[in-house]
């Protein structure tokens, strides 16, 4: 199976084809995947080398003058070190445009944690206005990637090495409803949901999945819930533990309930390795899931 | 909001009227005056924009990166009819579109909002690449950069980025106070000229001077003028 960022490069390319409006902002990364694109888009391709900052605020400036930019390097160089740029540059300009970062909370372990973005989708959460797509699967990814560019508004698009077996059909909006039960919903954001499955098996809940956390579906929320006292939600994201906690908890403001968020630990693993072995090491296996999903809806 | 105005034609002698307006004083601060003649020279004999052309994809663009005293550009503006001088008084209070740094979405005529420094390069670069991507090769970008804005990293991401991608529709116009604390070892100019710009330093004062280098060719790279002006 190709990943999802093989994905993004095949669809952003076809993409550039139809769509004149669209422009592809790099920083060196992936950039020997766009090298067709490049030839033939050679102003709509843009690699500004190795310059993080130049590379939103030159997609900005490419909004300003009407065009729909897409901005690519790994996560941690597309949203946190150009943080400044990506609030500014875009948003208190009024500017759209699209967001497409690989390398997520830990693709490469072995990397260590300067190429570790558990942060992302939280901070993106400071800002007002954005559409945050996690996929959890190359065709979802694809589906995702064709809303974003198709739109004029900010859109962030989280590609993972980490994938579910199977893709779901996506449409850029609410959670969709997996599994049905009495006792407690548990979100699975994008790629954890194969593990969420396998953890909640034969566990009375209903298990949502998110691929759209922003704006999150606070209805769909209240939907799965229904009428019961004392909701027990669990929150599953590949990301930061409990980026999504306070939407949560919004949601839900009128209703008795309880929410626990589950997710990348805070605190640096300081572990090379594999991806598996740091999934277990944040709990997020299914055996760590299901320990803790269990003792959260048993009450 | 009134857009535009119809009056007399702009005359430099009245800026001085407009921008006690803002401050109720006929003295203003430094940061307020170094911009003042090079706006000035730029909105009256150089860019191709007017209130009525603010939206025409052929404009010339000017990006007023270093958001700082703001009261010169607003001057200018009002001026040159882009919103009506009554704005002006008004100047910081909640009801005006007028802040104490420019917001695009507030000020008729303003391309960027700026404040933080070191944003409108890299918004200049890339607006040319948005505008050479449409096949409009005619409009010119202008950004004014202080020249202690040029202390900011981003900045130096876009004039090292700018020269060899021969962005010849961007230019830069750099104030020159000599407010940065470390200065440039080897001057201002010779920090484009390496990165592959055309260059022109000049008095910030001198509207004739500051014309000549500003019109002055530079195929195939992008232009950078210094304009110097008394110390801060």
């Amino acid at each position: 199976m190709d990943t999802m960022r093989d994905r993004f490069i095949a669809t952003t390319s076809r993409l550039l084809d139809d769509d004149p409006r669209l422009a592809l902002v790099l920083a060196e990364i992936s950039r020997d995947g766009f090298d067709r694109a490049e030839r033939t888009h050679p102003d709509r391709v843009i690699n500004v080398g190795i310059r993080e900052q130049l590379l939103i605020g030159a997609g900005a400036g490419m909004a300003l003058t009407g065009m729909r930019p897409i901005m690519h390097t790994f996560a941690s160089f597309l949203v946190e070190r150009p943080f400044e740029q990506v609030k500014l540059d875009l948003g208190h300009q009024g500017m759209g445009g699209v967001l497409v970062s690989a390398g997520a909370s830990y693709d490469w372990p072995a990397g260590g944690f300067t190429h570790m973005s558990p942060g992302d989708v939280a901070l993106l959460d400071t800002l007002d206005g954005w559409t945050v797509h996690v996929p959890g699967h190359p065709d979802e990814a694809e589906a995702l990637l064709r809303l974003a560019a198709a739109g004029d508004d900010r859109v962030y698009v989280r590609l993972s090495l980490q994938s579910n077996r199977t893709g779901r059909p996506v449409g850029g909006a609410g959670f969709s409803t997996v599994r049905e039960g009495g006792g407690g919903v548990v979100i699975a954001v994008g790629p954890s949901l194969d593990n969420v499955l396998e953890a909640t098996e034969s566990l009375d809940v209903t298990v949502l999945y998110a691929t759209t956390v922003r704006p999150f579906d606070a209805a769909g929320l209240r939907r799965a819930v229904g009428a019961t006292v004392g909701a027990d939600v669990v929150i599953v994201e590949p990301y930061l533990a409990g980026t999504s906690t306070a939407a949560a908890n919004d949601a839900l403001a009128d209703l008795p309930h309880r929410v626990l968020g589950l997710g990348v630990g805070r605190a640096e693993l300081r572990r090379y390795g594999q991806m598996d072995e740091h999934l277990v090491a944040h709990g997020l296996d299914p055996r760590g899931l299901r320990e803790r999903i269990s003792a959260f809806v048993r009450r | 909001m009134t857009k535009t105005t119809v009056g007399p034609a702009p005359d430099y002698r009245d800026l001085n009227r407009l921008m006690s307006l803002m401050t109720g004083d006929e003295k203003h601060g430094p940061a307020a005056t170094s911009t003042l003649d090079a706006l000035w020279v730029l909105y009256s004999r150089v860019l191709r924009v007017t209130p009525g052309t603010v939206d025409d994809l052929e404009r010339d663009r000017f990006l007023l990166s270093k958001g700082h005293g703001p009261m010169a550009y607003y001057a200018v503006l009002a001026a040159h009819g882009f919103f009506d001088e009554a704005l002006l008084p008004g100047f910081g209070s909640y009801d005006s579109p007028l802040g104490h740094h420019p917001d695009r979405l507030l000020v008729p005529g303003a391309e960027i909002g700026s404040g933080s420094l070191g944003h409108g390069l890299p918004l200049a670069v890339g607006s040319v690449l948005g505008l050479r991507a449409q096949g409009l090769t005619g409009p010119r970008v202008w950004v004014l950069t202080g020249d202690a804005e040029l202390d900011e990293g981003s900045n130096h991401e876009a004039i090292a980025y700018a020269g060899p991608a021969g962005l010849e529709q961007l230019h830069t116009l750099v104030i020159d106070n000599a407010s940065a604390t470390y200065g440039r070892p080897g001057g201002i100019a010779s920090r484009f000229e390496s990165a592959g710009w055309s260059v022109g330093t000049v008095d910030g004062r001198d509207h004739e001077a500051l014309y000549a280098a500003f019109t002055a060719p530079h195929p195939g790279r992008p232009r950078a003028v210094v304009a110097t002006v008394a110390p801060k």
